[in-house]
């Protein structure tokens, strides 16, 4: 029997490697994935760790609450007089202090700010470019004295700076000009560190620039010889004041890492859902792959059964194939992932999205999961067709066209599919609007729900083969004449099989949809807020539309003739009702150019907060059961706690407002935040939008680079564009599933036409011209696309129905445009998934076809 | 269209040879036939498995070509046609009846009927479809698939498929081989009929004396060469004279 497996296979050789190629994509995804972020991972822990060389002990800030990176408020900086304190104590043989700046641009020749990709630009002192703390290699140059600069040697290069230019650096407040003193590298052998700028300056500079004049940020210690880790960390605590903590250096290193960590859980997570998603299509095309084979094979299986083979055998031989399949598929896709990765590291780079990369890195884990994976979706996939096969009775090798048997429980399949879909529908249901699930539990029973959908409406889409076939091969009856008409005629011809291989193309339509819907009802819902709210003329946000940037830049663009009003918006974070909460602050120009919803109090809220008024939204007030009068207790991450009083509360647009939960005084805000940020500007002017404004807007805001002025299109356009990035990438993972499905269509068009080969004979004998055989099958395989693009588009609908209707800061919006888009995808991938059987088919001798058995 | 010949043959075929595969494993199917195939006759050609009868009618038909030697249909030489002006050929000049009738299992009788004439875009005329359809006696079952008729009556479709864009020739391969001697003769006299009422030139493959013996005239193939030819034979005559093929 195993020979009799294998020589089935070698003699299928075509439909084996397009089976494989299924499973393979899938593997691929899986491997490239552990591959691509292991080898982040790594590359990462790699810099944190050299980032702390020679240090034992740090000293650092402590905010009185854990802080988000990036949500406008840092850690506290604490006071220098600290570091002579810490040099004096007995265990201390070396100890300096530093200041740093996650948002130092560099400005090139043309005035814009430096960025690559969203790589940060780092910024910070090098109090002693020779200590031992200091983890940069000069390449060029010296280290920077008063008032200048050393530089990355990549930025340079790319740039085009050299030692002794001048180059403009912004922090906190406008540009300033410095000298190039040299040029340096993270670590000693050229680490990448992904494309983010470095820029490093001597204390006294640095903290001038950062703001933070008397304070530091660290300070970095090294024991004497014989004092251990542990003593010194003693020693240090005993002096250390509030709102500092210290660390050994591993543990820094590893505090440091925490963030890009979660990042890489998330970004693994998010991709192994996507190969998820391609095995779980390539399953599909397995099945059916297998499911004709089987049924082209029934004969041979009679035969075996009549040499006395048992079921058991068949089903057996069966099995093995699909095991045999499943391991090199398996074993390619591990490969192939290895060189994804690389490829992935290549392409993120050439879009100048630099990752920190010091070599790939190849994991057990990687390997156990991918092969493990991979052979059992193919095993799993092979059942049910296995098991078909070994009900072919041998009775089956002396009939003439003997099919194989329906299965027993072939009359309950529509009912099995009902069922199937409804128990998913519930799943989703209880998934998103079932009380007290946390996220992994939601996205569980989400994930399981979509499970059951689609296998559950891939069972049942049999049934609608036929009048969809009828609707959707109308067009290929009226362009393709006869062939045409043959080909919706074959579509409709075994319906079950038609319904898998559109399944396949369904899933990933589907959820292509889902998105497309999704994101159209997020773009709508804002626009309307936008619309709704904002009253000013123009808004100034990072360049990123994202950061908050130093509220230095909007205080320029306050001063600019013709600015009649700005309003700011504050951000950070703050604890209240024992939460963290995003928390926004305002000042009073606010009030003309937004126009907020107020439940309680009025637009006049927004400028008379003073130094002890809040306003909120009113869901958090209804959690907390606030109103006017009422009192919310704040805790700012410097420790300080402030009692507030409601004075108003709001109703947010669906779409959201640029308010946090709770909003207080700018004035209060800044008295408690240090180097504050905003996350908007808005602004009015007399004249409102102009060409002669914004021209203004953009002279005031010379000297911020990272600051941009829009007027109220180019904001809406720019706050989404983030979303179309986010959108283009799902598109690009979910096309790996629909590429899958591609490959599931010429499967079953090859062995179609191989099925076929008399009938083509015979259509060719009756002067059927080789154009008209290729137009018969490329009709066939688009109206079996459209059949998977019809079923899937109007389910990704409902889906996203579903979701909009949970989450309460989305409108539903059909994306009319995008779904004519993925219907002419769907016949695209039908045209491109026919070429090769078409030219198959057309290449059939007749002759030969005819004699054919 | 029907001319051709210069004693009215609709196909003149003269010294056909043909090889399969080279060297010494070469066989020589046919090894040097002439034949002119008169217009409005049934032409039969015997021989035994292996005589090469099926490789002269794929020639014949344009399926084939032929190693040398030519052939004409209708005054057109097949030889130097490529493959898409042979497919418009057969369209106009050959209708097919196969042993296996091969229709299309999802369409009914009609329309497998009619495919020759839709896969070359053209219109079947009301008058003669009427005419076809009651010559061969499908009346009342054109709107049936195949898996709905008997043998008989599928071999009818397919002969009424072969009829339907009025071919200059109707080749017939083994017409009867998979049908009882019942069915298998009243798909004989329905040929017969064609040829006597609408003039229809055929030209039929078989190895049973029985089908041979309703032709005008009957080739007998032996090992690739025709090495008699009778008129108006008897099943009996047919009989012996294979009997006399097979003692060679």
């Amino acid at each position: 029997m195993i020979r009799f497996t294998f020589g089935g296979l070698l003699t299928r050789k075509l439909r084996t490697v397009l089976t494989a190629l299924a499973i393979v994509l899938g593997v691929v995804m899986i491997s490239g994935t552990y591959v691509l972020t292991d080898s982040i991972d790594d590359a990462f822990d790699e810099i944190f760790t050299e980032a702390r060389q020679g240090s034992d002990v740090v000293i650092s800030g402590k905010s009185a609450f854990d802080l988000t990176e990036g949500s406008g408020v840092a850690e506290p900086s604490f006071d220098e007089s600290l570091l002579p304190e810490v040099q004096a104590l007995p265990g201390v043989a070396l100890a300096e202090g530093t200041v740093d700046s996650e948002s130092t641009s560099l400005i090139d020749e043309d005035g814009d700010a430096i960025v690559f990709g969203g790589a940060p630009n780092l910024g910070f002192a090098i109090p002693n470019g020779d200590s031992p703390f200091n983890p940069l290699t000069l390449t060029a140059g010296a280290w920077p004295g008063p008032d200048e600069v050393v530089i990355d040697a990549d930025t340079a290069d790319k740039k085009d700076f050299a030692v002794g230019d001048q180059i403009g650096v912004q922090v906190e407040g406008p540009i300033e000009r410095l000298r190039i003193s040299g040029l340096v590298e993270f670590g000693s052998s050229g680490l990448s560190i992904g494309g983010a700028t470095l820029a490093g300056f001597d204390l006294p500079t640095a903290q001038r620039l950062f703001r933070k004049e008397g304070k530091l940020d660290e300070i970095a210690i090294a024991a004497k010889p014989g004092v251990s880790n542990q003593q010194l960390l003693g020693e240090v605590e005993e002096i250390l004041p509030p709102e500092t903590q210290a660390r050994t250096a591993t543990e820094q290193a590893s505090e440091d890492a925490e963030e890009t960590n979660e990042f890489i859980t998330f970004l693994q997570g998010f991709l192994l859902a996507f190969a998820g998603i391609a095995l779980f299509v390539g399953s599909f095309v397995i099945a059916n792959s297998l499911s004709i084979t089987i049924a082209q094979r029934t004969r041979e299986f009679a035969t075996l059964r009549t040499l006395g083979a048992s079921r058991r055998q068949v089903l057996g031989s069966i099995i093995l194939e699909a095991l045999v399949v499943g391991i090199v598929a398996s074993l390619i896709g591990l490969v192939l992932g290895l060189l994804l990765a690389k490829g992935l590291f290549w392409l993120f780079d050439a879009v100048g999205f630099t990752l920190p990369n010091t070599g790939l890195v190849f994991e057990t884990r990687t390997i156990v999961v991918s092969l493990l994976v991979g052979i059992l979706v193919t095993l799993v996939a092979s059942l049910r067709p296995a098991l078909r096969a070994t009900r072919v009775p041998p009775i089956a090798a002396v009939r003439e066209g003997a099919t194989l048997p329906e299965g027993r429980f072939a009359r309950f399949r529509g009912i099995g599919a009902a069922l199937t879909a409804i128990a998913g529908f519930a799943a989703l249901l209880y998934g998103l609007f079932g009380s007290g699930l946390g996220t992994t539990q939601v996205l569980l029973w989400m994930g399981l729900g979509a499970l059951l959908i689609f296998l559950g409406v891939a069972l049942f889409s049999s049934r609608l083969v036929r009048p969809l076939a009828q609707v959707l091969g109308w067009p290929a009856t009226k362009i393709g004449g006869a062939a045409g008409l043959l080909a919706r005629d074959n579509a409709r011809r075994n319906t079950q099989r038609t319904a898998s291989t559109a399944a396949a193309l369904m899933i990933g339509l589907a959820l292509v949809t889902l998105v497309a819907t999704l994101a159209a009802g997020i773009v709508n819902t804002f626009k309307g807020a936008v619309n709704d709210l904002f009253t000013g003329d123009y808004a100034i946000t990072a360049q990123n539309n994202f950061s908050p940037i130093p509220i230095d830049a909007a205080e320029a663009a306050a001063k600019a003739p013709g600015v009649t009003s700005v309003g700011n918006v504050r951000t950070g974070e703050a604890r209240i009702f024992d939460q963290t909460e995003f928390t926004t602050a305002v000042d009073p120009g606010m009030r003309d150019v937004i126009s907020m919803d107020w439940v309680e109090g009025s637009q006049d809220v927004l400028a008379t907060l003073g130094d002890d008024g809040a306003f909120v939204d009113d869901g958090f007030a209804d959690d907390h059961d606030l109103q006017t009068g009422s009192t919310v207790t704040v805790t700012f991450p410097n420790g300080n706690t402030r009692t507030f009083t409601i004075k108003g509360v709001f109703d947010p647009p669906t779409g959201g407002s640029p308010f946090g939960p709770v909003t207080i005084s700018a004035a209060t805000w800044d008295a408690e935040v240090p180097r504050p940020r905003n996350l908007y500007s808005f602004v009015k002017m007399s004249g409102g939008e102009s060409e002669a404004n914004q021209a203004v807007l953009d002279d005031a805001l010379a000297d911020f680079p990272n600051a941009k002025a829009q007027d109220r299109q180019a904001f809406i356009d720019n706050q989404i564009s983030g979303l179309s990035s986010v959108l283009n990438i799902l598109y690009v993972l979910l096309a790996l599933s629909v590429i899958v499905s591609l490959f599931g269509i010429v499967n079953t068009l090859v062995l179609t036409v191989f099925e076929r080969t008399r009938e083509i004979g015979m259509l060719r004998a009756i002067g059927m011209t080789r154009r008209q055989v290729r137009r018969m099958i490329r009709h066939e395989s688009v109206i079996t696309a459209l059949i998977g693009a019809a079923i899937g588009i109007v389910l990704g609908i409902v889906l996203a129905a579903l979701l909009i209707a949970r989450v309460d800061f989305i409108d539903f919006s059909l994306p009319v445009a995008q779904l004519v888009v993925f219907a002419i995808a769907a016949i695209l991938v039908g045209i491109i998934a026919a070429i090769f059987p078409a030219r198959r088919a057309a290449k059939l001798n007749p002759l030969e076809a005819l004699q054919y058995e | 269209m029907e001319s051709g010949g210069e004693n009215g043959a609709v196909i003149i075929a003269s010294e056909l040879t043909r090889r399969y595969g080279a060297g010494d494993t070469a066989v020589d199917a046919l090894r040097g036939v002439s034949v002119d195939v008169p217009a409005g006759e049934l032409t039969a050609v015997m021989g035994p498995s292996g005589s090469g009868k099926s490789t002269l009618m794929h020639i014949l038909a344009g399926l084939d070509k032929p190693t040398s030697g030519s052939v004409a249909i209708g005054g057109t030489e097949l030889t130097t046609l490529d493959d898409n002006q042979l497919t418009k050929l057969r369209r106009q000049h050959i209708g097919f009846v196969f042993q296996f009738f091969n229709l299309l299992p999802m369409l009914d009788a009609e329309e497998n009927i009619k495919l020759p004439l839709s896969i070359a875009g053209e219109k079947v005329e009301d008058g003669w479809f009427k005419e076809l359809i009651g010559s061969v006696g499908l009346g009342d079952r054109l709107s049936h698939r195949p898996a709905e008729l008997s043998g008989g009556q599928q071999q009818r479709v397919a002969i009424a498929r072969a009829l339907v864009s009025r071919p200059t020739v109707l080749f017939a391969d083994e017409p009867t081989g998979n049908l009882d001697s019942k069915t298998g003769g009243e798909i004989l006299e329905l040929l017969r009929h064609s040829v006597q009422d609408l003039g229809q030139t055929i030209v039929m493959v078989t190895h049973e004396p029985r089908a041979a013996a309703i032709a005008d005239r009957v080739l007998f193939l032996a090992d690739g060469l025709i090495v008699r030819q009778s008129e108006g034979a008897s099943a009996h005559e047919i009989v012996e004279a294979m009997e006399e093929i097979g003692a060679e």
